[in-house]
């Protein structure tokens, strides 16, 4: 079995497939234990009712599916709601330390759109503790780790994907890996944006394989943009603010000094939210009879709302807004301290990186581009794609956020459905066992693998299109490379496709879309497709960032079409997605999923499908918990 | 601002040279930035490690003039821009490409640490307790980001290239970090004396002063860690009874 990406959902499918007795094969982009699951910070949502014993699955499975606007898929929800907690405690078992209660049990924070503190933590470094105590218990358990390997083509044979092949990086030999299953568990695709959290990694690699092989995405449209990231200095714009800092008491204010989130909060959350400032802070200080800050409201809301004072231009110095934790200080007794215990990484980053300690002066913050909801499309109880084999977990898949994902869901994510993908996707290798690839197909990935640099040896002419009629027939490599009128060579490098199409998807596709643009952005998204496919780079095999960024062009612009298109069939305003030229909620749209396939043709197809049903029994749980 | 000159180590397995790039430098950048900026602008297929840019995962580690640092949180500012700025690859690992090294070793050798081992729950559904005081106690250890700069200015490792008699900084934190967790009930002191070779660190503290996460590493892992090895292996009384135990052994062993 092959799990292609070692974050929290990588490694835990392949610690569960191992345990089940498969052989398991484990590729990453970059070394063991650097994947984006060692950035989260706040905490993993668990309903261990450790701090309010009103906290259950049920009121979690509410939250996430009032937070994902019910374009969640309900059994997902449930089993996500219903499993976190032995998951969570499972980490402890393997070495994990949280930070405690005051009776030695497992302690839990506050965070947007859960009603209850929810979040286990170790101060703000959650994912780092997640991903290391994950590391450390597979390097034990028979694994085959492969770092520093990128995977570009699945393998099919008869009607199932029974491998992959791709590259390492060090000496940029091709690899063809035989499975007889394939968990993809690569994340997200914010490298498809100007201004992120996420690094060099996300480039849908996870989403565009599934794609390629014939497998629907879902919820392309739902892109989330992070209401606190950093905004200055310019080197560090998008680095990520924890949600953590607004969980310990942290406000918002505008350049006039005023608490704007109290100004606009939705109907849907209205009777859950403090209406003045002094309860919002008995709500932070636990107390249970008071209502969360508004700052604690869904992240699409917040960031919406923070984009609107700075377009109407109470926005501060550098064009962000204030956050401000800084002020506890008038509520409590050595705040500074607390502060640096309670948000150490918080502190340190704006210290070095900024210049400015947040223990005594507000940090400058803004929307960032920071997790995908969209996915692969895949079955609830095994994580499997409609691809049969192929099966994805975490980021990359799809179905369990809905219209937008709350704090904390992500690292629980990762953990309930890593395991299920590796216990199923084991299951199913067992049964099916391994089979032979068409060899045609291994020599068609392996040529477009190389062609950037072949391209560059030879110079080669696009116009020729053997190379890109190959690939484009093997549904690998370069996008519609067969059907598409070829440009008459690239005259981009690499680095600079790629920056014109974060400049585009950011300004065009980004937080607030409209029609016209996003139909600009997909013409020139076709057009960078074209400066794609005949993309050269020089130097040779051995790690060769130029080549890799040339490779990763294919996913990004994938992703970016997608998502676009989704966006576009998605004429309402819903959860991430807000649409100034359609800025209510649509009936019809509320009903459906946004699906994107590769039509026979070639050609990307965009269908509405209805949602999941929720049953009787997860309707009145929902009812029943306003 | 004005431009400024880097000199970044170019070059393989078989050696390199240190080459001259020039680019602009705005407010604020850090060394990462300005090797993002030279790969975009003149050197493609410049290879170098990066991920969070943010401090928190520990893939950019270099010898920036001559320190060892992770080049997202070392500002241009902080440094002399009026003559070159030099950006060298780890030295005590073997060079790979560029900026990149082979730090593989450190993975081998952290697999050879016996893992964790927890006591029994301490509860019946399976949970334990455990005291805000002994989770910070321990906290501190586990803040390492594995950015293996700790192991790269270890003149065991860098010098004297012990890489197969000693486990370097990092390991012997991973180590403590095991050692002090309240649940663990493991005993890696032996290991700690062998294969870990902790003998060889003679506290000159190189580790500590460039830890980003400013670890003590000396004093709160590396210290405790020899004081059990002295109490296990050094003490006369335990010595005289592991000779006991030893006897005993012998005598109620199987013919």
């Amino acid at each position: 079995m092959l799990v292609i990406g070692a974050g929290g959902a990588g490694l835990r499918a392949a610690i569960e497939a191992s345990a089940a007795g498969v052989k398991v094969a484990v590729v990453s982009k970059s070394l063991l234990g650097k994947a984006h699951t060692v950035m989260a910070e706040g905490g993993v949502a668990a309903a261990l009712a450790n701090v309010d014993d009103r906290d259950s699955w049920q009121v979690h499975f509410a939250d996430t599916m009032r937070g994902g606007q019910y374009l969640n898929n309900p059994r997902m929800a449930e089993l996500h709601a219903r499993e976190a907690p032995d998951r969570v405690r499972e980490l402890e078992a393997w070495g994990a330390l949280f930070d405690r209660t005051a009776d030695g049990r497992i302690l839990q924070r506050n965070f947007g759109g859960h009603r209850y503190p929810r979040l286990a933590h170790v101060g703000d470094r959650t994912g780092l503790e997640m991903i290391r105590t994950l590391q450390d218990h597979g390097i034990h358990r028979g694994i085959d780790f492969h770092m520093e390997c990128t995977m570009t083509a699945l393998l099919a044979a008869g009607g199932r994907v029974v491998g992959a092949v791709g590259y390492d990086r060090e000496r940029g030999r091709a690899l063809v890996f035989r499975a007889a299953a394939v968990v993809l568990a690569t994340g997200g695709i914010g490298r498809a944006f100007e201004i992120t959290s996420n690094s060099w990694e996300y480039t849908g690699d996870g989403l565009t394989l599934a794609y390629d092989a014939g497998a629907e995405l879902i919820d392309m449209e739902f892109v989330q943009f992070h209401p606190t990231g950093m905004v200055w200095p310019p080197s560090v714009r998008g680095i990520l603010v924890t949600e953590g800092v607004r969980g310990e008491g942290g406000v918002l204010r505008n350049r006039l000094g005023r608490r704007f989130m109290f100004d606009d909060v939705p109907d849907l959350y209205k009777s859950q939210t403090a209406d003045n400032e002094e309860e919002g802070w008995r709500y932070c200080q636990g107390d249970k009879t008071a209502r969360r800050p508004p700052e604690l409201l869904t992240r699409d809301h917040v960031a919406r709302c923070i984009v609107r004072e700075i377009k109407e231009g109470r926005g501060s110095e550098h064009g962000g807004v204030l956050l401000d934790i800084s002020w506890i200080a008038s509520r409590m007794p050595h705040a500074a301290e607390h502060i640096r215990k309670k948000l150490p990484s918080m502190y340190h980053q704006f210290k070095e990186l900024a210049g400015i300690d947040i223990t005594r002066e507000p940090m400058e913050i803004g929307p960032t581009t920071h997790y995908m909801m969209g996915g692969v499309r895949v079955d609830a109880e095994s994580q499997m794609s409609t691809v049969p084999g192929l099966f994805a977990a975490g980021e990359c898949a799809a179905g369990l956020h809905g219209a937008n994902r709350l704090g904390g869901n992500s690292l629980s994510d990762l953990l309930v459905f890593g395991k299920r993908a590796g216990e199923h996707a084991a299951r199913f290798a067992r049964e099916h066992g391994q089979a032979a690839p068409d060899p045609a197909q291994i020599d068609a990935a392996v040529i477009a693998l190389y062609a950037p640099l072949d391209r560059q040896a030879s110079g080669w002419s696009p116009a020729g299109g053997e190379t890109a009629a190959a690939v484009g027939a093997m549904g690998v490599g370069a996008a519609g490379a067969a059907s598409a009128p070829v440009a008459a060579g690239a005259e981009l490098g690499p680095y600079q496709i790629q920056r014109r199409l974060q400049v585009l998807m950011q300004a065009q596709v980004g937080i607030v879309r409209r029609q016209e643009e996003m139909e600009s952005a997909l013409a020139q998204i076709g057009e960078l497709e074209r400066q794609a496919v005949a993309v050269a780079v020089g130097g040779n095999r051995e790690y060769n960032p130029g080549w890799h960024t040339a490779l990763d062009l294919h996913n990004l612009l994938t992703v970016a079409a997608a998502v676009t298109r989704a966006a576009l069939e998605r004429r309402e305003s819903r959860g991430a997605q807000f649409r100034d030229d359609y800025p209510g909620k649509d009936e019809a749209l509320g009903k459906v999923n946004v699906a994107i396939r590769r039509g026979a043709d070639g050609e990307m197809t965009v269908t509405r499908v209805p949602l999941v049903p929720a049953s009787a029994e997860q309707r009145r749980i929902i009812e029943e918990i306003q | 601002m004005a431009r400024a000159v880097f000199r970044i180590w170019r070059g393989d397995a078989q050696g390199g040279e240190l080459r001259e790039y020039s680019t602009e430098v705005t407010t604020g950048m850090v060394v990462l930035d300005a090797v993002h900026q030279i790969q975009a602008e003149s050197a493609n297929d410049l290879a170098v490690r990066w991920n969070c840019k943010a401090g928190k995962c520990g893939s950019c580690s270099a010898e920036v003039n001559g320190n060892p640092r992770l080049m997202c949180m070392t500002r241009l500012s902080d440094l002399p821009l009026d003559r070159p700025v030099t950006i060298e690859p780890m030295r005590a690992f073997p060079p790979l490409r560029d900026l990149v090294t082979d730090v593989s070793w450190n993975y081998a050798a952290k697999q050879r640490i016996k893992p964790f081992k927890p006591r029994p729950p301490d509860a019946p559904d399976g949970t334990w307790r455990i005291a805000q005081d002994d989770v910070d106690r321990v906290q501190e250890l586990r803040k390492c980001i594995e950015c293996f700069l700790c192991q790269d200015v270890c003149h065991v490792l860098r010098e004297h290239r012990l890489h197969e008699r000693f486990a370097g900084p990092r390991l012997l934190v991973y180590t403590a970090a095991l050692e002090m967790h309240p649940l663990d009930v493991e005993n890696r002191t032996a290991d700690l004396r062998g294969e870990q070779g902790i003998g060889y660190c003679n506290i000159t503290k190189c580790c500590t002063k460039v830890c980003p996460e400013g670890i003590t590493i000396t004093d709160n892992a590396i210290i405790p860690l020899k004081e059990r090895v002295v109490d296990q292996f050094y003490d006369p009384l335990a010595k005289l009874l592991r000779v006991f135990r030893r006897q005993e052994a012998r005598d109620g062993g199987t013919p």
